[in-house]
């Protein structure tokens, strides 16, 4: 069993907090993705799990066990690093079995969990290569073999796919979530890209100046973000927000049109209150070419300014309320910028956030 | 002109030229191994004898003692400049070592005037200290001492293999140590098994830097020597100088014998220092 708990985690770099107590539990066998802005701690809270930051204050547990004191040998973990730290002198055989020769393993030992992990990631053939003679994905590679062949209680990976494009990054967010489904090991992620939190967690924690702004699966995070900053952090192309005041149960627009108030967050909302609509822009589509088109929205007349076609659906950016918004248009219909087309707005999937804490007001 | 006369006539002219300042160079070099093997009364004929009539060992032989002549403890000095050469070199570079490591990995108080520190005390002449230093050493017992000379080429030599060694540190990726912690070594053994092997060809230059400075040392060890007890061999040198006269001669047989393992040493450890680390194990 290798759960992980971090209870009040806190690290200070001199006077500056850089993670201000931090509780998680990441359950075993569990993918958990830290995700957030450059600057969030994520990174130096995955660090702190791994021992190569010392704690300032609170404990990380791994099975049970905390750890702090424990130096990263001794926590029974492996990490993948962002600019995957090959041993450069070593070749890719040695790269991979480094950790079981310091560790005392017979030579026969080594060879056969070298030879099966490497059979596990296509790394046969390039065995006797130096780092130098790969290439980035097989580098990638490597340094996920030489996490798994010491079959360690948790898997660390700090941004591991930033450093590649993005037709590879695809793929081996594929070959990730192959690897986790095939050895069953409590993963923790780091990263700052949303799309890698979606795809690959069980789990999401979003990350900000420190702080966990929310915890949750990615489909809670996404359809009930607590936070404008969740809400527009997870998800592409962003949450559209358009501020308001509430006016008479409805959202009235900087220009003085009013929407109504979405259902979720009816109770909470206050008369008078400064609040920001979300509204994805999935949700925002001409009539006829939307997503959902039963259930309560709003039709408005727009004119779209820019117009991104993707193929099966075009990317529309046009204003509401002199607001700049995305919306989306599905089909294969070619939009003109100029043109007018009625929008439908799909309020019951719209949500309301506090303008001044950026707090959700839906409705728990 | 024909262009591919032209392209000719560049290519002597090139080689012409090259050839001059190669004879610039090395003619004093090669006028000395000359001289080792030709006997004085040729060396100092007038009108020179520019072509060697007569080479023989007869210089060398002199040297060690084979001729009836008076011999100079050249095996003593070339023992006294091996130790203290290499005892200082091993001390330097062990210095070397931890410092730069501590100054590429580590954050400390005055760690930036500490650095700056050491590189300043490089712009003081060694001569400018003889004084002072002969005063300390004769006080501490340490004048004709193989230690006294050590301490003083160790001085003299670890500033500069801090620098260049901290220099090499720093350009390997504070991860590779990271990931070999977590792949189970210790600290220590991040350092030997990770680090140090990167760092080798940094090391090895500052070696050679360190043992060709003592190696070659000459005005202070002038200073603090006086016997065949710590005498190295640049200062061995002048014992072929007598009142009236100087064996042109032996000197330079001697010269040969002090440029033998530097020349070695050099071509031993330049291997490392070409072979030149191709990283790749980390994305640039």
């Amino acid at each position: 069993m290798a759960e992980i708990v971090l209870n009040k985690l806190v690290k200070n770099y001199g006077r500056t907090r850089a993670v201000h107590g931090i509780d998680l539990s990441i359950a075993h066998q569990e993918f958990v993705v830290l995700v957030g802005p450059s600057g969030c701690g994520k990174s130096t809270t995955l660090r702190m799990i791994a021992g190569l930051e010392e704690i300032s204050d609170g404990t990380v547990s791994i099975g049970g066990a905390v750890v702090n004191e424990l130096p990263p040998r001794k926590r029974n973990i492996s990490m993948v690093f962002q600019n995957y730290a090959l041993y450069p002198h070593m070749n890719v055989r040695e790269n991979l079995g480094f950790g079981l020769k310091i560790a005392g393993q017979p030579a026969a030992d080594i060879a056969q969990r070298v030879d099966e992990a490497a059979e596990i990631l296509g790394l046969t053939e390039l065995l006797e290569r130096t780092p130098a003679e790969l290439s980035g994905g097989q580098r990638q590679r490597v340094a996920m073999g030489r996490a798994i062949v010491r079959k360690p209680a948790a898997f660390l990976f700090d941004e591991p796919l930033s450093n590649l494009d993005a037709k590879l990054r695809g793929q081996m967010r594929a070959e990730i979530k192959k690897l986790h489904q095939s050895v069953r090991t409590t993963v923790v992620y780091v990263t700052h890209d949303q799309i890698e939190a979606m795809t690959l967690a069980d789990r999401i924690v979003v990350m900000r100046a420190g702080r966990i702004e929310q915890v949750g699966t990615p489909m809670e995070v996404y359809n009930h973000p607590t936070s404008a900053f969740v809400a527009t952090f997870i998800g592409s192309p962003p949450m559209n927000m358009l501020p308001g005041t509430i006016s008479g149960g409805a959202v009235r627009l900087a220009d003085g049109s009013a929407l109504p108030v979405p259902e979720r967050a009816a109770d909470n909302a206050r008369e008078g209150q400064e609040v920001l609509l979300g509204i994805r822009p999935d949700d925002i589509s001409p009539v006829g070419h939307g997503l959902s088109q039963d259930g309560p929205g709003a039709e408005l007349t727009l004119t779209v300014a820019i117009a991104e076609p993707l193929g099966m659906e075009s990317l529309i950016f046009t204003r509401i309320a002199g607001q700049e918004v995305q919306a989306k248009l599905y089909g294969p219909r070619m939009v003109l910028p100029g043109e007018e087309l009625v929008f439908r707005l799909a309020l019951d999937r719209a949500h309301l956030f506090d303008a001044a804490s950026g707090a959700s007001l839906e409705a728990r | 002109m024909d262009p591919k006369l032209r392209r000719q006539l560049g290519r002597i002219v090139s080689w012409v030229l090259t050839f001059l300042l190669m004879m610039i160079i090395c003619v004093p070099g090669l006028w000395v191994v000359l001289t080792a093997f030709r006997p004085n009364a040729e060396v100092l004929a007038k009108p020179a004898v520019w072509v060697p009539q007569v080479l023989s060992l007869n210089n060398f032989a002199k040297i060690f003692g084979f001729a009836q002549e008076v011999a100079i403890p050249v095996p003593a000095y070339f023992a006294n400049s091996m130790i203290i050469a290499l005892t200082s070199t091993a001390i330097a570079l062990l210095i070397g070592m931890s410092g730069g490591y501590a100054f590429a990995r580590y954050r400390f108080r005055f760690k930036d005037g500490l650095f700056l520190g050491l590189m300043l005390s490089r712009t003081v002449p060694g001569i400018a200290l003889s004084l002072p230093l002969f005063m300390i050493w004769s006080r501490l017992g340490l004048i004709d001492t193989k230690p006294g000379l050590i301490i003083v080429y160790v001085a003299m030599n670890v500033p500069f293999t801090i620098w260049l060694i901290d220099g090499f540190f720093r350009q390997i990726p504070i991860e590779l140590s990271e990931a070999a912690m977590v792949d189970g070594c210790t600290r220590w053994q991040a350092f030997w098994r990770i680090e140090f092997p990167l760092a080798r060809s940094g090391i090895a230059s500052a070696g050679i830097f360190a043992f060709l400075t003592s190696w070659n040392e000459y005005a202070l060890a002038s200073q603090l020597t006086r016997s065949t007890y710590s005498k190295t061999l640049p200062v061995g040198l002048m014992d072929f100088t007598s009142q009236f006269t100087i064996d042109w001669a032996g000197m330079s047989a001697m010269a040969v014998i002090i440029i033998i393992p530097a020349l070695a040493l050099t071509f031993i450890v330049q291997k490392h220092l070409i072979a030149g680390l191709t990283f790749g194990g980390v994305k640039g």
